[in-house]
């Protein structure tokens, strides 16, 4: 049996050859738009279901949405937050003695009708505080290569469930900018500069409501001036669906937002609204004309939240994969090359690592028995050293001991000796008693003739 | 950085953070993309497969609508012809592929005419691999895989042919296959049914798992939907393009001298019920379960033919980790 394809005209959806699907012949590249007839319907078929079907399918599935906020300690970030998200997140305010910039991540799960997001809040500890800031962008720049590189490891994996993967990639990057008013800190353009390739960033001037209306206009026209020109991208809300088209690009002109957040509550009028109040008057949150509160937080979830993620995938993803897949030797082949070897390149990687693991296991064996080696001697050493002093110390005591017994014996024999004497001297007083005594008897009975 | 989950509490008045947006977001965008289905027919000639194509979907997609007169001879061999259009439907775009294999157990000799069907569906499944592991790759992938393939069963009314069971039970396990019984007026509601018991049993005595597969059901809700399905699979379908005046109305239909079989007509014939598993229910999942369970499968099989040791055993785990790193943690 043999199988063939063929075009067919007018269509234009090329097919394949197949004598061993190894071999498979690309007659053209697909494109969605071209190359298909369009026909009309006759009447109603039921596929325009599918948007519906597939939002099912996410719903059931939940959301999730990583949001990483970058500023210097202070600036407001976790308020702003709870203002955004409508919560109170768990935390205490951070200190300012960080010796590094560290991340700390907090995972979130909110509900909104049927919709169940889990937000993933990142917060940078500790960004700004140093002394020395020129390798602050380092562990944020870590940290998000670190998501990307979770992701690609499962996506390169074997057997891999990345449908249900619960994907830690960072979507949107807030930017606080300290509102002094006078133009971007060096730290802030070096940071979002390396940062601009591998995240959304959005610029947001934190605590504004420190800047006098005409100053913050003049603030924002010379970030956005120092942002260009220092070759800054930052994320850009998209025009190409006429839905949102007029208000994306609106909003784009209002960027860097400058937002207020708080959590407390005002009575203003017979409303209570959040806001922070002064004694010269109170800064309304959600009043558009106080802050850019209410834009941050239509852009941010309401209307661009999805394409957030989406560039997250496939621009900046994609930009790391290719840059980590090239570090890592391989190439993609010219069409009329073997289609596999895409495939042996990363056996012969894989086979490459697993050399070198086996290399440097072999080095730890040898480490190992070294130091068992040492460590043994040593152990000998010491061993023999408390032998010699046991044996010295037990000199010693025979020594001493038999100064001793030699003491003793020369005690003995000096009381013996004396012993002797004594009886002598005893026996001698004894016999000159009795000579005495009798003597006396001897005189007496002379007398009494 | 170990993440804890906690669920905040919300605040009582400001309700509204408008996180539900996402879902409209979610459909402009499926709208603004468009949709990609690609449905293979799989049946002896004559069994109504290009009909049954053009009235799922209301207009002339099937091979037979664009094909020259020289085609219209049964092909000597086995032949798989794809062929797309696009159609819309309340502003929802979609790229439509019907791939059909005129000449399939047409011969004389049948055996292994399931190869071919098997080597194409698995060859756009290479086709997907190929780009996906691509270092510099596209946006979005096109997807040419078979999301769905509707099987043809002949009206015998008896139970199912070798050919029929040799087809599914080798395809089953690489697509969704969706049998049905072709031009089932030729068989009254009691034969219907006989026949339905049969070809059912056949399957299970043959461990022919079709769509919607039993362990695919991911929760009780879909267990209850899908075991309505699978209670009433193969469906009995009728296919016409022809409309009928019936009653006042004007309805797809075939008219006969003894009356007129109503295709959309759910006590006439199933047809219904197909088009709604297929199209209005159902489509989104025949496409998932495609790329996240056959087309992984495919993957898994594939990177693991080059990891093979000389012996023939496969040297990775089942989690991705070759067989030596793990045992050398061991030490």
């Amino acid at each position: 049996l043999q199988c063939s394809s063929e075009l067919m005209v007018p269509l234009l959806f090329p097919s394949y050859i197949l004598a061993d699907p190894r071999e498979v012949i690309y007659l053209d590249k697909i494109q969605f738009e071209e190359g298909a007839r369009a026909v009309p319907l006759s009447g109603h078929v039921g596929f325009d279901s599918m948007p519906d079907q597939l939002v099912n399918k996410s719903v059931n599935h939940g959301f999730c949405f990583n949001i990483l906020c970058v500023g210097e300690t202070g600036l407001g970030k976790s308020t702003l937050m709870d203002t955004l998200f409508n919560t109170k997140f768990e935390g205490e305010s951070t200190q300012h003695n960080q010796p590094g910039v560290q991340l700390k991540s907090n995972t979130y799960e909110l509900q909104e009708s049927n919709v169940r997001l889990k937000l993933n809040v990142v917060n940078t500890v500790g960004f700004g505080d140093q002394i020395n800031k020129e390798d602050s962008y380092k562990s944020i720049v870590e940290f998000i290569d670190a998501q990307f590189e979770a992701y690609l490891q499962e996506e390169l994996k074997i057997k891999r469930t990345l449908h249900s993967y619960h994907d830690t990639r960072i979507h949107a990057c807030l930017y606080f900018i300290a509102p002094t008013g006078h133009s971007l800190k060096s730290l802030d353009l070096v940071t979002m500069k390396k940062l601009d390739s591998k995240v959304n960033i959005i610029p947001i001037i934190a605590k504004s409501d420190a800047i006098s209306k005409s100053e913050l206009a003049k603030f924002k026209i010379k970030i956005t001036s120092e942002l260009v020109s220092n070759g800054v991208q930052i994320y850009q809300f998209p025009t190409d669906d006429e839905t949102v088209a007029e208000i994306n690009s609106t909003m784009n002109g209002h960027l860097p937002f400058a937002v207020v957040g708080s959590t407390e509550e005002v009575k203003i009028g017979n409303k209570m609204v959040r806001a922070r109040q002064y004694p010269w008057g109170t800064v309304q949150v959600e009043n558009e004309n106080h802050c850019d509160f209410v834009k941050l937080r239509e852009m941010l979830i309401r209307v661009n939240m999805e394409d957030l993620r989406e560039q997250t995938h496939t621009r900046h993803y994609e930009l790391y994969r290719r840059c980590k897949l090239e570090e890592m030797g391989f190439k993609d082949t010219d069409p009329d090359s073997k289609p596999f070897s895409l495939q042996e390149t990363y056996e012969a990687k894989r086979n490459e690592f697993m050399g070198e693991l086996q290399k440097k296991e072999e080095e730890m064996r040898q480490m190992f028995v070294q130091r068992v080696k040492e460590k043994e001697g040593e152990l000998k050493e010491a061993e023999k050293e408390l032998h010699e002093k046991f044996d010295r110390l037990k000199k010693l005591h025979q020594d001493e001991k038999k100064k001793l017994e030699d003491k003793k014996k020369a005690l003995d024999d000096e009381l013996n000796s004396f012993k002797q004497k004594k009886t002598a001297a005893e026996l001698l007083q004894a016999q000159t008693q009795q000579a005495g005594s009798s003597s006396t008897l001897k005189k007496d009975k002379e007398r009494k003739k | 950085y170990p993440p804890s989950v906690i669920s905040p509490t919300p605040s009582s008045e400001f309700g509204y953070v408008g996180i539900d947006a996402i879902l409209e977001q979610m459909r402009r965008k499926a709208m603004k993309q468009g949709f990609e289905v690609n449905i293979m027919v799989v049946g002896q000639s004559g069994l109504g497969k290009s009909t049954l194509t053009n009235t799922l979907f209301k207009s002339k997609v099937s091979r037979r609508s664009v094909m020259t007169t020289e085609e219209e001879r049964i092909p000597k061999t086995i032949e798989i012809k794809s062929i797309s259009h696009v159609i819309e439907e309340k502003g929802v775009r979609m790229k439509l592929t019907v791939i059909d294999t005129p000449g399939f157990g047409d011969q004389i000799n049948n055996e292994n005419c399931w190869q071919p069907i098997m080597k194409f569906i698995n060859a756009q499944y290479e086709q997907y691999l190929q780009e996906e592991i691509n270092i510099d790759r596209k946006k979005r992938i096109p997807d040419s895989r078979v999301h769905c393939c509707i099987y043809f069963i002949p009206p015998t009314g008896h139970c199912l042919r070798p050919i029929d069971i040799e087809f599914m039970r080798h395809l089953s396990k690489v697509v969704n296959i969706v049998p049905v019984i072709a031009k089932a007026d030729t068989l009254t509601l009691e034969e219907r049914n006989f026949f339905k018991q049969k070809i059912r049993e056949d399957l299970r005595a043959n461990e022919i798992d079709i769509y919607p597969q039993n362990e695919f059901d991911e929760d009780a809700e879909d267990r209850m939907i899908n075991e309505k399905i699978r209670a009433m699979i193969p469906f009995a379908v009728v296919g016409s393009d022809q409309e009928y005046q019936v009653n006042g109305k004007r309805l797809l239909g075939r008219k006969t001298r003894w009356g007129t079989v109503e295709v959309e007509n759910t006590t006439h014939c199933e047809f219904a019920y197909l088009r709604d598993l297929l199209i209005r229910t159902h489509m989104q999942n025949i496409k998932d379960i495609t790329s996240s369970i056959h087309y992984e499968m495919y993957r898994v099989r594939r990177l693991n033919e080059n990891n093979t040791k000389p012996n023939g055993q496969p040297a990775i785990h089942t989690n991705g980790v070759p067989e030596h790193e793990v045992l050398s943690h061991e030490m």
